[in-house]
């Protein structure tokens, strides 16, 4: 394996019950760099990010990030994701729930690094503030912090801008650019393609668990959001 | 890795002091209980002694059942649990700090329940109450260990609730047996007794049996 790859895929199934949702999908991601994982609503977009972020295992096939398996205590230090929930306590205050992951992920400035988030996506004020009586918005600004609060170098996101607020939206893409440029190794899974083009300088493709396209982002996907699925997507 | 069981426990307990959600709940079913049973039967203070053991047992068993419940599903809403699996916490880390905050609950219900039981069935507990207290730890450990494991094995059932107690009770007859046994000689000759060591020993293998299980297992249920 090359050192410099930040995800390493191969030949990975997973099987729902006797359905594949995943079929002997491999691609590798070198580090620093930010993959569009796209395709259309059941191609398993979700079920591989999952996969990435160790939540499930292969049932064959083996994926590797920064060159060690997703459940080492490492990698996950260095695995920061959002996924479709936000995941944070509604009985616990913004300042106690950055607090409660800053201890799990063990981090030596766990306050400091916690005001420092809070600070940033705009909840310093209402840091006491139990997360239940909170807006949607200010929830989703939460969750971000979440995400960001150990500084991982690996960033997993499934549809990371579906229904966030403007403000989230801002929040989100000012975080996602910090941490691009300190090398982090970025994948997205989306349908917003336009957005996702602007980040990403890798883009790969599914189909029903099958990948169909990998490769760098081109310049007619940034002009023609529907230029991948014209070119190698199903035409059925 | 304490340090990540305390601030799960920690985490759990403060939710659960929040919401007050599974211990209201537990407490009044364990009191209302005790209360109707006292006026269903009309019993003598001897016979009082010789099912009392049955009777605390059954109550904490069913009260505990609606703490242990609660352990893993309140990481469901906002996916919660999603979270833990992917922060770098050893899964034996995160069970610890869940058995052990829902084994605080059961006892701290447990232990309000005591002194209503003795008032109502006029059963004498301080002559033996750390005897007793100590048993009565060591069961609810099991009994939490269990509960907290079938907890996260049932998060994604729909009719979790309901599932809960039917593979929790069968698990834990060898368990509740020796609890009741034991509970029973304490209260109504006052000593445990030479014959009731086997259940004692049969107690405590549950107990180290179903926490070593719990560890080895807990990584195949939370990850697929």
């Amino acid at each position: 394996m090359a050192g410099s790859d930040a995800i390493v895929l191969e030949g990975v199934w997973k099987y729902f019950g006797d359905y594949p949702a995943i079929r002997d999908v491999s691609f590798r991601l070198p580090q620093s760099e930010c993959l569009a994982l796209i395709g259309r609503n059941g191609a398993g977009k979700t079920t591989l990010l999952r996969m990435l972020g160790g939540f499930s295992r292969p049932a064959k096939g083996a994926i590797q990030i920064a060159g060690t398996n997703p459940r080492e205590t490492a990698t996950r230090k260095a695995i920061g994701i959002i996924g479709h929930g936000i995941s944070v306590y509604d009985e616990l205050s913004a300042l106690e729930n950055l607090r409660l992951f800053a201890k799990i992920y063990e981090l030596p400035d766990a306050e400091k690094r916690a005001a420092e988030l809070l600070e940033r996506v705009g909840l310093w004020r209402v840091r006491e503030g139990l997360v239940r009586e909170f807006s949607r918005g200010m929830r989703q600004r939460l969750a971000i912090a979440r995400a960001f609060l150990h500084q991982p170098t690996v960033l997993l996101l499934d549809e990371p801008f579906t229904s966030l607020d403007d403000r989230a939206i801002a929040v989100l893409q000012s975080l996602l650019a910090e941490a691009a440029g300190r090398g982090a190794s970025i994948v997205m899974s989306t349908h917003q393609i336009r957005e996702a083009m602007e980040l990403a300088t890798r883009v790969v493709l599914l189909e029903r668990g099958k990948l169909v396209f990998t490769g760098p982002r081109t310049p007619e996907m940034m002009t023609d959001p529907g230029w991948v699925y014209a070119h190698y997507g199903d035409k059925g | 890795m304490l340090n990540q069981i305390l601030t799960i426990t920690l985490k759990d307990l403060r939710s659960e002091f929040r919401g007050k959600e599974a211990i209201n709940a537990s407490l009044a079913f364990s009191v209302v209980v005790l209360l109707l049973l006292n006026f269903a039967f009309d019993t003598t203070a001897d016979d009082n002694q010789t099912f009392a053991g049955g009777l605390l047992w059954i109550v904490f068993a069913f009260a505990g059942v609606l703490i242990f419940n609660r352990s893993f599903a309140r990481e469901l809403p906002n996916d919660c649990l999603d979270a833990l699996i992917a922060a770098p916490i050893p899964g034996p880390a995160l069970f610890l700090g869940k058995t052990i905050a829902a084994f605080l609950l059961v006892f701290g219900v447990e232990m309000i329940s005591l002194p209503v039981f003795s008032n109502f069935y006029d059963v004498r507990i301080l002559h033996v109450i750390f005897p007793l207290v100590g048993i009565i730890a060591l069961g609810t450990w099991t009994m939490a260990v269990v509960g907290v494991f079938f907890s996260l094995l049932t998060i994604n059932i729909r009719l979790r609730e309901l599932m809960l107690p039917v593979i929790f009770y069968p698990m834990l007859i060898p368990a509740l047996l020796g609890a009741i046994q034991i509970t029973t000689a304490l209260l109504s000759t006052g000593h445990i007794g030479e014959n009731n060591e086997a259940w004692v020993r049969l107690l405590a293998g549950c107990s180290i049996i179903f926490t070593a299980l719990g560890i080895a297992l807990i990584d195949f249920i939370l990850v697929t």
